[in-house]
C-alpha cells in the first residue's frame, strides 16, 4: 500500500501574522506552533487535553492546542504565549507570574499564563476558591500553585485599582 | 566561611524569569536543526519474553518514513552491561536498549521509526507489528515480596541500618504497643515536560545532544561508553529542565536510542516520549513496612522494630534508605531495623523525589502518631518527650538540629495548641476537621564540584558549572552568591548551566546542589577578585590608590579606601589597564580536611515540623487539605523567595502521595495501565490550599562551607504523615495504605 500524503489549505492569523500553507490534516495546532513555526513556547505536556500546558487562545479564547487540527479552525486568530508582550515590555500576567515566584521549571509556565489571561476576561476572578477552580485544567508538577493564584490575584487588584483611578 | 550578606538571603526573583514567561526558554524538544528526523519509539506489549519477527513492511510505505531502527538493524553499541553502568550505582546489569531480542519489561522499547514529520513517525509507528514468544512472568507485589532478598552488593548510597539494645525483648516487655503494616504505592515522577533528546550532527561529525536530565556530565559519560564514543564526541546540553524530581537522574532510553540514530542515519533526530511512555521507566518503589513500637507508661519509647521492602526489577537491584529514619530521629533505647528488595518484572524502579525518605519517613511518622494516641499524649508532645539530639543510630552528635524549634514555631504558626485531642470532636458545620502533624528529616549533603569565574572586557562577571536547575532556582543563588562573593550588581552577573563542557559539577539530585555549588562560586569568586588585586598591584600604569592593599571591591567597581575613598575605577578600566581581555578563575569546592573529619564525627541532616487541617465530608468521604504549615531548620536559606516555592512544591508532591497518586498495575500484562493524567492524579490548583512555609534561624558552619543544606526534599517528608494524621483525627480512622481515598 503506497498513499500520496494529503494536504489540506491552512489559514490562520498567528501572533498578528498571517499563515497560510497546505497541511497534513493530522498536524495538531500545537504541533504546528512548534514543529513548523519555532514557536516553542507552547508546551506539549500529554498530547490529549489532560494538562493545559498546551494552552493558546483562539479567537480570545483559551483552547488546548493538542486537541485542535490546525486545519479545523480556517481563519481563526490565535495567540501564544510568544504574542503577549507588547513592544519588548512583558505582559502584566507575565510580570506578576515572575514577582509572585509563580513557577519553578517554567514548563506550565505559557499554558498557566495564557489560561489566566482567558481566566480574567472570563471573570472568574471573585474568590481565591474560584480562581482555583477555574484554573484547574492547569496541572503544575512543581507545583507553584500558591504562587500562580497569588500572581493572578495582583494583577486583578491592579486592574480594579486602575479602573478606580479612571472613575475618579 | 564568614558572609555578609548583601544578595544572599534575599529574596530575589528568579534570573530566568523572563525567559520562562516569555516562551524563550529552550527545553530538550525545542532546538530544531535542519534536516532533522523525528523519531517515535514502538514498546514492547509483553513483560518477559522474546521478540519473534518484527513486521515494518506497511510501516514503510508510509510517506516521509526514513528508517525503522531495531535491534536487527542497529549500528554497533557496547556489548557488556557494565558499559552501560551510570553514576547512580544501581548494582545488577543496565538495560541496555536494543541490545537483542529479549524483552525484560512492559514498556521495553523495540522499535524506534524515523521520519521527515511528526504526523508519519507517529503513523508508521502504530503500523509496526511485533510477534512475541512470551515468557511467564510476575508483576503482582505481594508475589515478589515471598522472594524478597538482600542484594550481596549494595548500593553506594545505602545506609545498613544499625541495630542498638535489645528491641525485641524491650518491645516484649512495653506497657503500651502499636504494630501494623503501613504501604505506600508505586508513583511516577511525571514532570511536566516528557523526556526528549534532539540529537545536532556537528560538522566536525560530534554531537551535540539537547538532553532533559539532572546531569549533563553523566549523559555524556553514559553515552560515550555505551556508544563506543570518546568523550569529546559528545556534548550534552539541558540548560533548561521541566521538572526531573529524580526522572532524570538515570539516562532514560530515549537520549541513547536518538544518539544512536543520529550515528546510524547522520542526520540531526529528536525522540520525545509520549505521557503513556513516560510511565516506561523510572518510578518510586511500592513499599511495604512493618512497624512495632513499644513504649513504656509515661511514654517514653523502648522499641522500635522497622522492618521495610521495596521493590526493585529482575535485572537491576534498586535500593532505598526507607528504615532507618526513626531510628536516628527518636531517642528509643532498643531499635531495629531490616531491609530487603523484592524483584518483578517491570524496569528497574527509582529514585524519586526524597527517595527513601519520602517512604520510610512518612509511614514512620503515621506510627508516631499511632503510638502517642496509645499512650494518650498530644502527638507533638510524644515527639518532643521522645526527641533525640543526637543520630541516635550511629550514636553520633549532628551539625545541627533546630527541630525544637521547627516545632514550636510551627504549631504556634498553626495553633496547635487550640488543638482537642479526641478523634471526630472538632466540627465546622457537618464537616468533620481534622488537626495531624509530623516531623521530616532528610540528608544534608555536600559532593565536590567545580565553577569558573570570568571577568570579560564588557566588564560582566561570568559564571559557569555543568549543574543542572530543573526548576530549583539554581542560576539565581548562584547569581547572587557571585554577587556577594565578587562585589557585584545582580544584573551584571550572567551564569551558564547545563552543559556538559562547563566545570565538573555532579548530577543534580539529594538536594545538594545548594551547598556544593554555591560552595564552588563563591571559591572561584574571591579567587578572581584575588587574581585581579594582584594583576592591578603589578601594572605600572593604574593609579596608585588601586595598586595597594588598601583598595575594596564593591557594587561592581574598585573603590579607594581612607584617603582615597573618592577614587574608584570600573572593572572594564581596570581590565584594560592590566592589559588583558579577560581574566578567569576556576575553583573546586571540595570538604577538605576539617570538612572531613567533620563528616566523620558528624552527622548531618535538614528537619521540619508540619501541620495540616483537613476536612472531610461525613457522608462523602471526600478529604479536603485546607491548610499546611511547614516550618523547616535547613541551615542558610539562600532565597526565601525561591526556597519556599521548593518547600511548597514538595509540600503538594506530598499531597499527591498522601490522597491522590498511585501506579496501578496491569497484571496480566505486567504494566502500569493508569498511564495519563487522566487516571494517574497530581494535585491540580483545586485540591492544594494556601500553605505556610517557615524557616528556622539555624546557623551551621560545619554542615557545608556556605552553612547551606539544602531544601529540595525535606518538603515531601513528614507533609503525607501530617496529612493521614489528620485524618485521623477528624475521623477516628487510621488508614495505613498511601494515598488515602476514604471515599473510593
Ligand atoms: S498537551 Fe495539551 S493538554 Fe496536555
Ligand atoms: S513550573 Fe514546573 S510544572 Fe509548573
Amino acid at each position: 500500500m503506497t498513499r500520496e500524503s494529503v494536504a489540506v489549505p491552512c489559514r490562520l492569523q498567528i501572533n498578528g501574522q498571517d499563515y497560510s500553507a497546505d497541511l497534513p490534516p493530522s498536524v495538531t495546532l500545537l504541533d504546528l506552533l512548534r514543529e513548523r513555526l519555532d514557536l516553542t513556547g507552547t508546551k506539549k505536556g500529554c498530547d490529549h487535553g489532560q494538562c493545559g500546558a498546551c494552552t493558546v487562545l483562539v479567537d480570545g479564547k483559551r483552547v488546548k492546542s493538542c486537541l485542535i487540527l490546525a486545519v479545523s479552525i480556517p481563519d481563526s486568530v490565535v495567540t501564544t504565549i510568544e504574542g503577549i508582550a507588547q513592544d519588548g515590555r512583558l505582559h502584566p500576567m507575565q510580570q506578576a507570574f515572575i514577582d509572585a515566584d509563580a513557577f519553578q521549571c517554567g514548563y506550565c509556565t505559557p499554558g498557566q499564563i495564557m489560561s489566566a489571561i482567558a481566566l480574567l476576561e472570563e471573570g472568574h476572578i471573585h474568590s481565591r476558591a474560584e480562581i482555583r477552580e477555574f484554573m484547574s485544567g492547569n496541572l503544575c508538577r512543581c507545583g507553584a500553585y500558591n504562587g500562580i493564584i497569588n500572581a493572578i490575584e495582583q494583577v486583578v487588584s491592579r486592574q480594579h485599582r486602575n479602573q478606580a483611578g479612571e472613575a475618579a | 566561611m564568614n558572609v555578609i550578606s548583601t544578595h544572599i538571603g534575599q529574596p530575589v526573583s528568579r534570573i530566568d524569569g523572563v525567559a520562562k514567561v516569555t516562551g524563550q526558554a529552550k527545553y530538550a524538544a525545542e532546538p530544531h536543526p535542519p534536516g532533522m528526523l523525528y523519531g517515535v519509539v514502538v514498546n514492547s506489549p509483553i513483560a518477559h519474553g522474546r521478540i519473534e519477527t518484527i513486521h515494518d513492511t506497511g510501516a514503510r510505505q508510509v510517506p516521509g518514513v526514513i528508517e525503522i531502527m531495531t535491534h536487527l538493524n542497529r549500528p554497533h553499541a557496547a556489548l557488556f552491561e557494565k558499559s552501560y553502568m551510570d553514576g547512580l550505582g544501581v548494582p545488577g546489569a543496565p538495560y541496555r536498549p536494543l541490545h537483542d531480542g529479549e524483552i525484560h519489561f512492559n514498556g521495553q522499547p523495540v522499535a524506534v521509526v524515523f521520519a521527515e514529520t511528526f504526523e508519519a513517525a507517529r503513523e508508521a509507528a502504530m503500523l509496526v507489528r511485533v510477534d512475541y514468544e512470551r515468557w511467564p512472568h510476575n508483576a503482582n507485589f505481594e508475589v515478589a515480596l515471598h522472594q524478597k532478598y538482600m542484594p550481596s552488593k549494595t548500593r553506594s548510597n545505602y545506609v545498613p541500618p544499625k541495630p542498638r539494645g535489645d528491641a525485641a525483648a524491650a518491645y516484649a516487655l512495653s506497657a503500651v504497643k502499636t504494630e501494623g503494616r503501613y504501604h505506600l504505592a508505586p508513583e511516577h515522577h511525571n514532570p511536566m515536560e516528557m523526556h526528549a533528546t534532539t540529537v545536532i550532527v556537528e560538522d566536525d561529525g560530534t554531537f551535540t545532544v539537547w538532553d532533559k536530565t539532572q546531569g549533563p556530565q553523566a549523559v555524556q559519560a553514559y553515552l560515550a561508553s555505551a556508544l563506543s564514543l570518546s568523550k569529546d564526541q559528545v556534548r550534552v546540553r539541558n540548560p533548561y529542565v521541566g521538572g526531573a524530581f529524580g526522572s532524570g537522574l538515570r539516562a532514560v532510553y530515549n537520549v541513547f536510542l536518538a544518539t544512536l540514530a543520529a550515528k546510524m542515519l547522520k542526520r540531526a533526530v529528536r525522540v520525545t516520549l509520549t505521557r503513556p511512555q513516560m510511565f516506561t521507566h523510572a518510578f518510586r518503589p511500592e513499599a511495604v513496612m512493618d512497624i512495632a513500637l513499644g513504649a513504656s507508661r509515661d511514654s517514653t519509647l523502648q522499641s522500635m522494630i522497622v522492618k521495610g521492602v521495596t521493590d526493585t526489577s529482575r535485572f537491576e537491584h534498586n535500593m532505598e534508605n526507607i528504615v532507618i529514619w526513626g531510628l536516628i530521629n527518636y531517642r528509643c533505647p532498643n531499635a531495629t531495623a531490616d531491609y530487603k528488595v523484592a524483584p518483578r518484572d517491570t524496569y528497574t524502579s527509582s529514585d524519586m523525589r526524597a527517595p527513601g525518605a519520602a517512604t520510610g519517613v512518612n509511614l514512620l511518622e503515621m506510627a508516631i502518631d499511632e503510638m502517642a494516641y496509645a499512650c494518650g499524649m498530644d502527638p507533638l508532645a510524644f515527639r518532643l518527650h521522645n526527641y533525640s539530639d543526637i543520630d541516635a543510630m550511629h550514636d553520633m552528635p549532628l551539625t545541627s538540629k533546630a527541630l525544637r524549634d521547627a516545632m514550636a514555631q510551627g504549631a504556634q504558626h498553626f495553633g496547635w495548641h487550640d488543638r482537642s485531642m479526641i478523634p471526630g470532636s472538632m466540627r465546622d458545620g457537618r464537616e468533620l476537621v481534622g488537626w495531624g502533624m509530623a516531623t521530616g528529616i532528610w540528608d544534608a549533603m555536600f559532593s565536590p564540584t567545580s565553577a569558573r569565574a570570568r571577568l570579560g572586557q564588557d566588564g560582566r562577571l561570568h559564571i559557569a558549572t555543568a549543574a543542572s536547575d530543573i526548576g530549583t532556582g539554581t542560576y539565581t543563588i548562584l547569581a547572587q552568591t557571585a554577587a556577594e562573593a565578587f562585589g557585584m550588581p545582580l544584573d551584571r552577573i550572567d551564569i551558564e548551566l547545563g552543559d556538559s563542557a562547563l566545570p565538573e559539577c555532579p548530577t543534580e539530585g539529594g538536594s545538594w546542589t545548594a551547598a556544593s555549588a554555591g560552595a564552588a562560586v563563591w571559591l572561584a569568586c574571591h579567587s578572581l577578585r584575588t587574581k585581579l588585586f594582584a594583576a592591578l598591584a603589578r601594572c605600572k600604569n593604574a593609579p596608585s590608590w588601586a595598586r595597594q592593599d588598601s583598595v575594596k571591591l564593591e557594587g561592581g567597581a574598585l573603590h579607594g579606601m581612607n584617603e582615597n575613598a573618592q577614587d574608584s575605577l570600573s572593572l572594564s578600566d581596570a581590565l584594560s589597564l592590566t592589559g588583558q581581555d579577560v581574566l578567569e578563575a576556576e575553583e573546586t569546592a571540595k570538604p577538605g580536611l576539617r570538612g572531613k573529619i567533620s563528616q566523620m564525627r558528624k552527622a548531618r541532616f535538614t528537619h521540619s515540623a508540619v501541620f495540616c487541617e483537613v476536612r472531610v465530608d461525613p457522608e462523602l468521604d471526600t478529604v479536603r487539605v485546607t491548610r499546611l504549615v511547614n516550618a523547616v531548620a535547613a541551615g542558610r536559606i539562600m532565597n526565601p523567595k525561591t526556597a519556599a516555592s521548593q518547600i511548597r512544591g514538595a509540600m503538594v508532591m506530598a499531597t499527591g502521595m498522601a490522597l491522590h497518586e498511585e501506579s496501578l498495575m496491569d497484571e496480566r500484562v505486567g504494566r502500569f495501565m493508569n498511564h495519563n493524567f487522566a487516571e494517574y492524579h497530581i494535585p491540580a490548583h483545586a485540591d492544594i490550599p494556601d500553605m505556610d512555609v517557615l524557616f528556622v534561624n539555624e546557623h551551621d558552619d560545619e554542615v557545608s562551607p556556605l552553612g547551606v543544606k539544602g531544601i529540595g526534599e525535606i518538603g515531601m517528608c513528614g507533609t503525607a504523615a501530617a496529612i493521614a494524621n489528620a485524618i485521623f483525627h477528624a475521623t477516628g480512622r487510621r488508614y495505613r495504605n498511601l494515598p488515602i481515598m476514604p471515599g473510593a
